[in-house]
């Protein structure tokens, strides 16, 4: 969280003295009102001009934030009712990768996104967010169910990546993610992919086939992590940073490249900093593409989404 | 043997570095077998495709030499040839990789794609080369995978994938090579409701995002003996759960074992494997 702690103290500094000039103005009883304002005008300056302007690591450590909303606290204040649902019916319940049913304003829509723990215990019941093949087998059963009762899909992307271990492979996670690209392609109904926190590669895009893609300000969304590019390019997981910049990972770049159709803004300081407007500019975004998606019919869906992937590339040709 | 050989001194060899033993062996006439380290003349691993003769070991081949072995000759109609990659991300020395690898492979990237004839048969084929960029996808690989299996629905025929990518999604298109795998998968599905038929065969290595994508959607899905296949390269699985690997593990017969492979043919019996497929399928 080094870069996360460079951006912020300068600010915290200043608040810590605003605390402290209303502490004393409070015991000693002199007004120091105006010093105070001045201060606080300067701390939002200073917040504004910070949080504009945060390079791809910076916002790669916003994006990895522990106290950044997580898809479960979403799940608690953007619907009116949530009920989780477990497991693959196969294997077991894989608790990186959560769903079920829900109401939005009272529509019912299937939620399923990836579950990251804010401590240690947490993270070990929750695998740090990284799923195994059962946690996409999961999300397939609940995404077959969304299309056999005609209600759409909102999937909540926050991932580092699926996980790199032996029972995950001894159980296919290439095939679970393989099969969960090719399903959800296929699904007629709408589905819209949020990425709220980290896009980890194959664990993210294996959530992220809809026919919108929303993007948080602060998140993330890249085919290998800046400390993995590092290693490859410089043997050196330490250049991180430089990596960051090079992968064209936030959600500007996503934009820009074509891969995402909507930045969903932050407030300032972070998501992490306000829940309650972070969670209610989603809901808008979410409502206006639902209701823009719910006029097309299935075949329309799923020719939308296959188009919308088809276009996604950069290619040349040797022809002059 | 006799009993005075059991006493018989016998040479000690200490073991030598890669790079020296094959030093000794002279260019062009033998090659090391990986497998068992028996020199082979090269003649003899061409005559047997390329497959160790005492170990029978798989050696990896180039796209090109995997469609002379697998289809007629002479029947392929090559698609999209002329697809080239840019570097849409500005990555440092892509340029100069994509260069160096159409120089090493004579390719212009990482797969090859046509129509071809298999045992008989017509077939939309699709081959990837791990001398290019370890077989990586890039938005070239998925664009070229994705239109051949669209033309295998327009002309309604079966799709064959033979995959050699043990480099995933290209680390050098970002954003965009993890798109493709969505894409690719989306591709599959088309050919599933088309009801034609796909057919994979996984060759040493298949992993990461081509794993994690068309190459894991076969309606049949065969493997070289001895291939390393898998999601998570093996250094990096060691290095998050921090233990050594089994013997074996993420090899053909480990997928075999664990379900997610049909059928292990080796090199010499593959087309034979084929053409009973396709008869199945198609007679």
């Amino acid at each position: 969280m080094v870069g996360l702690m460079e951006i912020e103290r300068p600010v915290k500094e200043l608040e810590g003295k605003i605390a402290e000039l209303k502490n004393l103005a409070e015991t000693e009883k002199i007004d120091l009102s105006d010093q105070i304002s001045t201060l606080e005008e300067r701390a939002e300056k200073l917040k504004k001009r910070l949080y504009k302007n945060l390079t791809p690591w910076q916002k790669t450590q916003m994006a990895r934030h522990p106290m950044r909303p997580y898809t479960l606290d979403y799940a608690q204040a953007l619907f009116d009712e949530y009920i989780e649902l477990h497991g693959d019916r196969c294997c077991g319940d894989d608790k990186s990768i959560v769903g079920g049913f829900a109401k939005l304003d009272g529509r019912p829509v299937i939620f399923i996104g990836h579950q990251k723990g804010r401590n240690t215990r947490e993270n070990i019941e929750r695998n740090f967010g990284s799923a195994h093949p059962e946690g996409y087998r999961k999300a397939m059963r609940l995404m077959e169910q969304a299309e056999r009762f005609k209600r759409p899909i909102l999937t909540f992307i926050d991932t580092q990546g699926a996980f790199c271990g032996i029972g995950a492979e001894e159980r296919g996670q290439s095939e679970a993610i393989a099969s969960s690209l090719c399903f959800m392609s296929r699904l007629k109904t709408p589905i819209i992919a949020v990425i709220i926190g980290e896009g980890g590669s194959g664990g993210a895009i294996g959530l992220g086939v809809g026919n919108r893609i929303l993007m948080l300000e602060n998140s993330v969304y890249s085919v290998i992590s800046p400390e993995g590019c590092a290693a490859i390019l410089w043997k050196d997981a330490g250049r991180a940073r430089e990596a960051a910049e090079i992968l064209k990972l936030t959600a500007s770049d996503l934009k820009q490249l074509g891969v995402i159709d909507e930045i969903i803004p932050e407030p300032i300081g972070g998501a992490h900093n306000d829940y309650e407007k972070t969670i209610a500019a989603v809901k808008r975004a979410i409502k206006r593409h639902l209701s823009e998606l719910s006029v097309m019919s299935a075949e329309e869906l799923v020719a939308n989404r296959y188009d919308k992937f088809k276009r996604m590339g950069v290619v040349g040709s040797i022809m002059p | 043997m006799l009993l005075k050989d059991w006493f018989a001194k016998r040479p000690r060899y200490s073991s030598t570095g890669l790079e020296n033993s094959r030093s000794r062996v002279p260019d062009g006439l033998m090659t090391k077998c990986p497998g068992c380290e028996d020199a082979i003349y090269n003649k003899e691993l061409e005559k047997s495709l390329k497959v160790c003769p005492k170990c029978s070991y798989h050696f990896r081949l180039s796209a090109r030499e995997r469609l002379d072995i697998t289809i007629e000759a002479g029947s392929l109609e090559e698609y999209d040839s002329d697809m080239l990659s840019v570097n849409p991300l500005d990555f440092p020395e892509y340029e100069d990789k994509l260069i160096k690898s159409r120089h090493k492979t004579g390719q212009i990237d990482a797969v090859i794609t046509g129509q071809a004839s298999v045992a008989g048969y017509r077939t939309v084929i699709a081959v990837t080369d791990f001398a290019f960029m370890g077989g990586s996808m890039g938005s070239v690989v998925g664009e070229k995978v994705v239109a051949a299996m669209e033309r295998a629905v327009d002309y309604r025929l079966p799709m064959l994938v033979i995959s050699a990518s043990g480099g995933g999604a290209r680390m050098q298109e970002g954003i965009l090579s993890l798109m493709q795998m969505a894409k690719t998968g989306a591709a599959v599905a088309k050919l599933r409701e088309a009801e034609l038929p796909y057919i994979v065969i996984l060759t040493d290595p298949t992993m990461g995002g081509v794993a994690a994508s068309f190459a894991s959607l076969g309606d049949v899905i065969i493997a070289e003996p001895g291939a390393l296949i898998g999601f998570a390269g093996p250094r990096v699985i060691e290095q998050t759960i921090r233990q050594k690997l089994p013997e074996g593990f993420q090899r053909s017969e480990f997928q075999l074992k664990h379900g997610f492979v049909d059928i292990i043919a080796a090199r010499k019996d593959m087309v034979a494997t084929l053409a009973m497929l396709y008869s199945f399928y198609l007679d």
